[in-house]
């Protein structure tokens, strides 16, 4: 049997298999989408509460910071593999399987909350504290001073660091899709690696490559639009 | 108007130990009056500014403005009082992401006013302060002197009986200088807006101030009167101080 594969060959492979690629596609945005989100609405408010709770800020609270910096440093200091595999069972209570991309989510989100806390709390600290304390003195409240001062004077770094996020949990996802997450990472390793098709692993890593520079690409804009700095 | 009795105000040294920024000063400013705070770097002055609207919460001692004790209000009340006390700062500390008149806007948002009111609010202070034609730039886009305009038609905009100007025209070129005084001068005389004024110079004390203190390592060494620009000067300091001008 001869061993080279034409392009040709390769090519009306890799459209046999275009089913299964869009259906990996959806899988890895399904893993994304949930992380992520969970991540802004977890990790967001996580990372303000570190940024408010340091010396000279708002909410000044040595306790508190310390738990919350110890806890997010934790959390980031595991191996994402090792994460996943700890987390099992409590992927298991909540969402009652460790397969498909709903229950990879979970680590997905797990790890992505501190990750994006430490981003948002380094994005915050960028405000000059003049901007704050006149907040302060023309008598804004907390949660103004959090939604209309910081979040509104953030937002260019804020979509920055959504950004890095969503490109580093992309290639988090298919470590997850491995572990029976489903995914384009998984597709890759099943036919480029077990199955020996090649192609379909170079087709896979084009994708991500696409992906990633598109994430980038609109990410960038949309901060250069937001940032009037 | 402001009385500030006993204030006393110490900081800890990264060091270790103590600093006394202000040391137990009592001061009287009257209502509708440019009241001046002069001294050196370190004597005090912006500590003392910045107690009149608690941004610094004085160790002892009774902050008094328009007849309210401050340091007695609750958390909310403050907020309150505050929206009546306008500040102006050397940075000018305008919110970058948000247009002129976004920015002079914020402190009627978040005292509840309507859209409506906002925006009428909005052009009668940008005319106040001359830049009607800039409204919808970012402070990025603004010369010094045009951004410091901002920060008083922000700290104008809430109707305050008082305004707090912390070195407001030390980031700026003489001419702009002059130019942000005579704004300053202007709402004092057309509004009756009581103003406190921190600088380091003589010369901004002589141009709209009435009455000034000057201070010295937490207090106040000598209350100097203004008239017709010309401060009559009794200590070593002062003195000093008029000469440099």
């Amino acid at each position: 049997m001869d061993e080279q594969l034409t392009l040709a060959q390769a090519l009306t492979n890799l459209s046999d298999l275009a089913p299964e690629i869009w259906q990996a596609s959806v899988e890895t945005g399904l893993m994304l989408a949930i992380g992520l989100s969970v991540a802004i609405v977890v990790g967001g408010p996580l990372g303000i509460l570190l940024y408010l709770t340091q010396p000279g800020q708002l909410f000044a609270n040595r306790a508190v910071n310390g738990v919350v910096g110890w806890f997010v440093n934790l959390v980031r200091s595991f191996p994402f593999i090792i994460l996943m595999v700890s987390l099992v069972p409590l992927t298991r209570l909540l969402v009652g399987s460790t397969i498909g991309p709903v229950a990879a989510a979970v680590p997905l989100s797990f790890a992505a909350i501190p990750y994006f806390a430490r981003l948002v709390e380094q994005t915050l600290r960028e405000i000059p504290r003049g901007v704050i304390e006149a907040a302060e003195a023309m008598g804004a409240s907390p949660a103004q001073i959090i939604w209309k001062v910081l979040l509104g004077e953030a937002r260019a770094g804020l979509i920055s660091s959504l950004t890095i996020l969503t490109i580093s949990f992309l290639s988090y996802s298919a470590v997850a899709g491995v572990v029976g997450g489903g995914g384009i990472g998984d597709l890759a390793i099943r036919y480029g690696y077990y199955r020996f098709q090649t192609e379909v692993m170079v087709a896979m890593v084009l994708l991500l490559v696409v992906i990633v520079q598109i994430i980038q690409f609109a990410g960038n804009r949309l901060a250069a639009r937001l940032d009037k700095r | 108007m402001i009385h500030l009795k006993n204030v006393h105000k110490r900081f800890r040294r990264p060091e270790g130990g103590w600093f006394d920024a202000v040391r137990d000063t009592t001061l009287h400013i009257k209502a509708g009056e440019i009241f001046g705070l002069i001294g050196f770097s370190g004597a005090g002055k912006s500590t003392l500014l910045r107690l009149i609207n608690l941004l610094e919460r004085p160790d002892h001692g009774s902050v008094n403005v328009d007849g309210r004790d401050l340091t007695g209000l609750s958390a909310a009340e403050l907020r309150r009082a505050r929206q009546n006390i306008g500040m102006v700062f050397q940075q000018f500390n305008l919110m970058a992401n948000r247009t002129v008149a976004a920015n002079i806007a914020f402190p009627l948002e978040i005292a509840g006013w309507s859209r409506a009111d906002i925006d009428q609010r909005v052009a009668e202070c940008l005319d106040i302060v001359g830049l009607a034609d800039r409204a919808g730039h970012y402070p990025a886009q603004l010369s010094g002197g045009q951004k410091q305009r901002v920060g008083i038609a922000r700290a104008l905009a809430p109707r305050p009986h008082v305004i707090l100007a912390d070195e407001p025209t030390s980031a700026l070129d003489p001419k702009t200088t002059q130019s942000i005084l005579d704004c300053l001068q202007d709402i004092n005389a057309r509004f009756g807006v009581t103003v406190v004024i921190v600088t380091h110079e003589m010369h901004v004390i002589r141009s709209i101030c009435h009455r000034a203190a000057l201070l010295d390592a937490g207090e106040v060494v000598e209350l100097l009167d203004v008239t017709d620009k010309q401060v009559a000067a009794r200590s070593a300091l002062a003195k000093s101080l008029l000469e440099a001008a």
